[in-house]
């Protein structure tokens, strides 16, 4: 009876200090929601204006930027996911690989080779666990990522889409690169602090997603005068349209990755949190119960103890009567 | 008088937003100034560049704007840079020492990209380089 009263008190013990880890985390990625929103927030102006400035260029260019043309007969694809590094996260990171999963078994049936790009060392070991070949890795920035990361996954995406340009069946073309035919994202858009969806996108061959504002552009065109470029436009570039187009358009693509790992980064640290405060509540939970079961098990003890006395006692007094 | 409506956002945060009287900025092609009125246009920002903001009250807002784009419109001049610092929050003895860095690593791509910034941020603090 002592040993189970001992290991109770030593579970609760334990389940109290994992308590207090579980709710030291969730205070963490509470103020980490709050820091993660304000970051997307702030890095909206760019992207709309940029947005802004690429649909204008988009309605005067010709469209023969290889990022925008559709590959006719597209062979391998590139799918980047973003998971988190840590765990802790609930299902953050078992949802976003069901739906690279769905997304990787759609580009089979299409009869194009999906290749892995994976952000974040949760997403590094599920892939390598299962000896799947990953292209690329980039680890040790989920929780706050910056623009530089950004950039370092945008430009390895860009290069390899690049490259693709020119393959021939199955094999390399003429820059001796294998490259991709499309880029597709997949990542936890954060709707809510309650409600985080992962979505996939294809970012290439890009759609320029056009902005709700638009209509001052239009007064613009009627009242300028034609550009230098000899298409028929408002606007004047410096240099080249196809010159800014080839400048703007990897910068867009790299805004559109950064996004996404601000988005997913505030995903992650909500699904923490919530993650984190059900196992605080748990564990609270699991305290209780213990602490009853520890105090019974201590009454049992006592009775027991009170019972073996009053015995010994009867037993003295009865034998003493028999003398 | 008439004014243009400036924003000059970075890719982390806005950095800048309001009225102005002049835009001075310097694209590949050339130094370029945009006054109320100017015809729409859209420019690529030399690397290493500055970008100066004359308010209606004739201060000058200074900004190291590295690797961005220009859009002039009717209604005001937008200015992307992928880096952006207001001058007055530069460090110079910092942005020196990242350019000798920069230049002692020789001619990497990398290397070059970061003396141009460190360039722009000199400039806009009022240095020589």
């Amino acid at each position: 009876m002592a040993a189970s009263l001992r290991a109770l008190r030593r579970r609760i013990r334990s389940t109290q200090s994992t308590k207090k880890i579980f709710s030291a985390q969730e205070l963490i990625a509470g103020a980490r929601i709050v820091r993660a929103q304000a970051r997307v927030e702030a890095s909206k102006p760019y992207a709309r204006e940029i947005t802004r400035v690429l649909s204008a260029l988009a309605s005067s260019a010709s469209l023969d930027h290889p990022l925008l043309t559709e590959r006719e007969n597209p062979r391998r694809a590139a799918v980047l996911v973003i998971t988190s590094d840590r765990g802790f996260a609930g299902s953050y990171n078992v949802n976003v690989l069901r739906r690279t999963e769905e997304l990787l078994a759609l580009l089979r049936q299409e009869g194009k080779e999906p290749v892995l790009y994976v952000v974040g060392r949760k997403g590094e070991t599920y892939y390598s666990f299962r000896d799947r070949e990953m292209a690329a890795t980039f680890t040790g920035f989920s929780e706050q990522p910056g623009y530089e990361d950004a950039q370092g996954v945008g430009s390895a995406l860009i290069d390899v889409f690049v490259a693709g340009e020119d393959d021939e069946d199955g094999g390399a073309g003429a820059d001796g690169i294998l490259g991709v035919d499309e880029l597709h994202i997949v990542y936890t858009e954060f709707r809510s602090l309650l409600s985080q969806v992962p979505v996939a996108k294809r970012m290439a061959p890009l759609e320029v997603e056009e902005v709700e504002e638009f209509d001052y552009e239009r007064e613009d065109r009627e009242s300028g005068t034609a550009g230098d470029s000899g298409v028929p436009t408002s606007y004047e570039f410096e240099p080249s349209a196809e010159g800014l187009l080839d400048a703007l358009l990897p910068k867009y693509v790299t805004t559109r990755i950064y996004a996404a790992m601000l988005e997913a980064a505030a995903s992650e640290s909500a699904s923490r949190r919530r993650a984190m405060k059900s196992a605080s509540d748990n564990a609270e939970e699991l305290a209780k119960n213990l602490s009853r079961q520890a105090n019974q098990a201590r009454q049992a003890e006592i009775t027991q103890e009170i019972s073996e006395i009053v015995g010994g006692a009867d037993a003295l007094v009865s034998a003493g009567s028999a003398d | 008088m008439a004014t243009l409506q400036v924003e000059l956002v970075a890719v982390e945060r806005k950095i800048w937003s309001g009225e102005a009287t002049m835009v001075i900025a310097r694209t590949t092609e050339g130094e370029l100034g945009v006054l109320p009125g100017h015809a729409p246009l859209l420019g690529e920002l030399a690397g290493g560049g500055v970008v100066t903001i004359r308010t209606e009250s004739g201060d000058d807002v200074v900004v190291a704007a590295h690797g961005g784009f220009l859009s002039v419109t009717e209604r005001g001049v937008s200015i992307l840079a992928e880096t952006a610092e207001l001058a007055t929050e530069i460090d110079v003895e910092r942005a020196r020492e990242a350019l000798r860095r920069a230049e002692s690593e020789g001619e990497e791509p990398e290397a070059l990209e970061a003396a141009r910034r460190a360039q722009s941020r000199l400039r806009a603090a009022g240095e020589s380089v």
